[in-house]
């Protein structure tokens, strides 16, 4: 094994900064809706799946500049978290019921994503996507910055939310302990809507990165769970910064591990840093 | 869900009626239908190459049925969706050969599910021509026949004819990097470009493997810079050879040279980073392919269907070609035995070559394959055209260096 150059250390750090913010926007909505409401919304993905094909049809047939479909896709996508979160307590779903459920959703999106798109991988050729700049030695693709910049801004502005405005107190209030939130006067209900509706939100924005920077095909869904959960998990459930941090650490070990062996060995390491999380973490679990 | 190809006996007589009525008399069709089973995935993530083998074998039997259909008999294509699944193929084959009672079955599209089909096909006794199998040594089977002539060792045969194609540059390369894609066909071929490539004297700078499906190709394109190779041989099937192009293309690096071994060739040309781009083929739709009247007659069908069907490239190459052979080859057989009998067939293809529209092929090496056909084409001012060999090089193409 040769030891990699600088600037192969140096761009690949900065690409797992990138891959990590991805990890962490997408990790964001789903450690919520896990910490806060107690549902494992394996959902999550295909959400941001349909975003990301949405922002394709948007931006590739109708000639939307990406960043603007935000302006449909961020509303159309909190309503449906609403659907989803007032349909699972009409139903009183449980935490581990959810995880069936949200696994039956996903399916369910995938086949409509496969019979509206096909399953023929797509790529999103937009102004963004060949945008990059030079730093000293090191380039800077514009779409992954994008996706920097909104998963810091998103978990700082949901971690700012929930610490600071009543309206975090009284969800964190509700998640802590619903019964006696309510009795405070807190509607827990109506916080739970906004929650998923704000996770599926999230969903959305975790789905334009996704177009702006990879390539789609309904299988596809299924590639990012493993590692998303790691970040979750490693995180803390219910903590917006926690899945940006633990992603990544995540993303950087992943690419400095491809610049220094085999890229197939990548996988192991979110993997064998979860492992080592929950053990130092038995305690907790 | 099941699709039947099929010219009736009531259609056929207003056919007959209708021609008669129209001029020269052609051909007619009698007696029950031969019945063809098969599967493909026609949905799930091989859907997308999948639907190819459709339309080509909606043509061959359309255009088997307005002659004498096979052995004076209309033909029926009985068509399963096996769902990208190895398991689903391997029950379908089965259903299709107990349930269906069909005469004779075709393969289906991609190695795991022809190995599946092969299976069932071996529990019967049934001949089983197939159309894309990647790795030749699973095909242990004694009556399959294999109609994507790629020779019974192409992770040898397929590098060296690529290094052959890159040797008549003016300055050919000296240094390699092997990046391959774990998918099991593709990886075959690059460990066997691996020791080419040392076999040959050239040096291998990077040899870096993935898991299909890998997401980030950022590391990948920076290790490949950082390498500096002369020649990078990319061990790619679909799209993976896009994304890798434009991740290189965010660091500002164009391989001086570079192999693509299963591209999705309509996305690959497209790409302005793709410029001069090589890949494997049996077959291009430009002469001398072409001069051979029943490709040109099938390219022009193709074409036309493959537009109307929406598929965004609408060129006839190595899976639409190896797919109207798979046809080519059991048709071959059925009328040279005169008869449905599976091993008769089996027996006439090993001892005889069939012309197909990729060459002649034939079945008496290892594993009933018999020459690697694959040749050499070329990405050149956004168009596929064939460098290598010589022989079957587009009029006044020739490979093109940086």
């Amino acid at each position: 094994m040769s030891l990699p150059s600088a600037t192969l250390l140096a761009q690949s750090i900065l690409s797992g900064v990138f891959i990590g913010a991805l990890y962490g926007l997408l990790g964001l909505g789903l450690s919520l809706s896990w910490g806060m409401l107690r549902q494992i919304n394996l959902a999550h993905f295909a959400l941001a799946f349909l975003g990301a094909y949405l922002t394709h049809q948007l931006t590739a047939v109708a000639h939307w500049d990406p960043l603007l479909t935000l302006l449909v896709i961020v509303p159309a996508f909190f309503a449906l978290g609403v659907l989803m979160q007032a349909t699972f307590a009409r139903f009183a779903i449980t935490p581990f019921n959810s995880l069936l459920v949200t696994f039956g959703l996903t399916v369910i999106i995938e086949s409509a994503i496969q019979a509206i798109w096909t399953a023929d991988p797509r790529m999103l050729d937009s102004a963004y996507g060949h945008s990059k700049f030079k730093v000293g030695a090191l380039y800077v693709p514009l779409p992954e910055l994008l996706t920097l910049v909104f998963a810091i801004a998103l978990a700082l502005l949901t971690w700012a939310t929930l610490r600071y405005t009543d309206l975090g107190k009284a969800m964190r209030a509700a998640a802590e302990d619903a019964k006696a939130a309510a009795a405070f006067g807190v509607d827990v209900r109506r916080l739970a809507l906004l929650l998923s509706g704000a996770s599926a939100a999230f969903a959305g924005v975790a789905g334009l990165c996704l177009a702006l920077s990879f390539t789609l095909a309904p299988s596809q869904i299924y590639a990012w769970i493993g590692v998303v959960f790691a970040a979750v998990m490693i995180g803390g459930l219910g903590n917006p910064l926690g899945p940006l941090v633990a992603g990544v650490v995540i993303g950087v070990s992943e690419s400095v591990t491809m610049a220094i062996t085999a890229p197939a060995w990548a996988p192991l390491v979110s993997f064998s840093l979860l492992i080592a999380v929950l053990l130092a973490r038995a305690e907790k679990i | 869900m099941k699709t039947v190809t099929r010219l009736s006996t009531a259609w056929t007589a207003a056919a007959l009626l209708a021609l008669a009525a129209a001029g020269p008399a052609q051909a007619a069709t009698s007696g029950p239908p031969i019945r063809i089973g098969s599967t493909l995935s026609l949905t799930g993530p091989l859907s997308g190459t999948a639907i190819i083998h459709k339309i080509v074998g909606e043509i061959y039997v359309d255009q088997l049925n307005k002659k004498d259909g096979l052995l004076g008999r209309p033909v029926e294509w009985v068509v399963k969706d096996d769902q990208s699944k190895p398991d689903l193929a391997r029950t379908l084959y089965e259903q299709l050969i107990t349930v269906d009672k069909v005469d004779l079955v075709i393969g289906p599209y991609a190695t795991p599910n022809i190995v599946s089909a092969m299976g069932v096909a071996q529990r019967y006794n049934k001949i089983l021509v197939h159309h894309t199998m990647g790795i030749p040594s699973l095909a242990k089977y004694d009556m399959q026949f294999p109609a994507w002539s790629v020779g019974p060792n192409p992770e040898t045969t397929v590098p060296n004819t690529v290094l052959d194609a890159l040797a008549t540059l003016p300055k050919p390369p000296k240094t390699v990097a092997i990046v391959t894609s774990k998918f099991p066909s593709v990886f075959l071929m690059s460990k066997g470009a691996q020791e080419v490539v040392k076999k040959r004297g050239l040096s291998e700078v990077l040899f870096l493997e993935w898991e299909f499906g890998n997401r980030d190709y950022g590391a990948i394109a920076n290790r490949v810079k950082d390498a500096k190779p002369d020649f990078v041989w990319v061990g790619a099937i679909g799209l993976e050879g896009n994304q890798l192009l434009d991740a290189m293309k965010k660091i500002d690096y164009t391989p001086p040279l570079h192999f693509y071994m299963y591209p999705a060739p309509g996305p690959l040309a497209k790409l302005p980073e793709a410029k001069n781009a090589l890949a494997a083929s049996i077959f291009e739709q430009h002469p001398p392919f072409t001069n051979n009247p029943v490709a040109a007659e099938f390219v022009k069908l193709y074409n036309d269907r493959a537009a109307k069907a929406g598929l965004a490239d609408n060129a006839v190459e190595t899976q639409a070609a190896a797919s109207f052979s798979t046809w080519q080859v059991l048709e071959a057989a059925i009328k040279a035995t005169n008869g449905l009998n599976d091993k008769a067939m089996s027996d006439w293809l090993k001892k005889n070559q069939v012309d197909t529209i990729q060459g002649k092929l034939r079945f008496d090496k290892t594993n009933n394959y018999g020459d690697d056909l694959m040749r050499v084409k070329q990405i050149q001012n956004g168009q596929w055209v064939t460098v290598w060999p010589k022989e079957w090089a587009a009029p006044g193409a020739k490979i093109l260096g940086q």
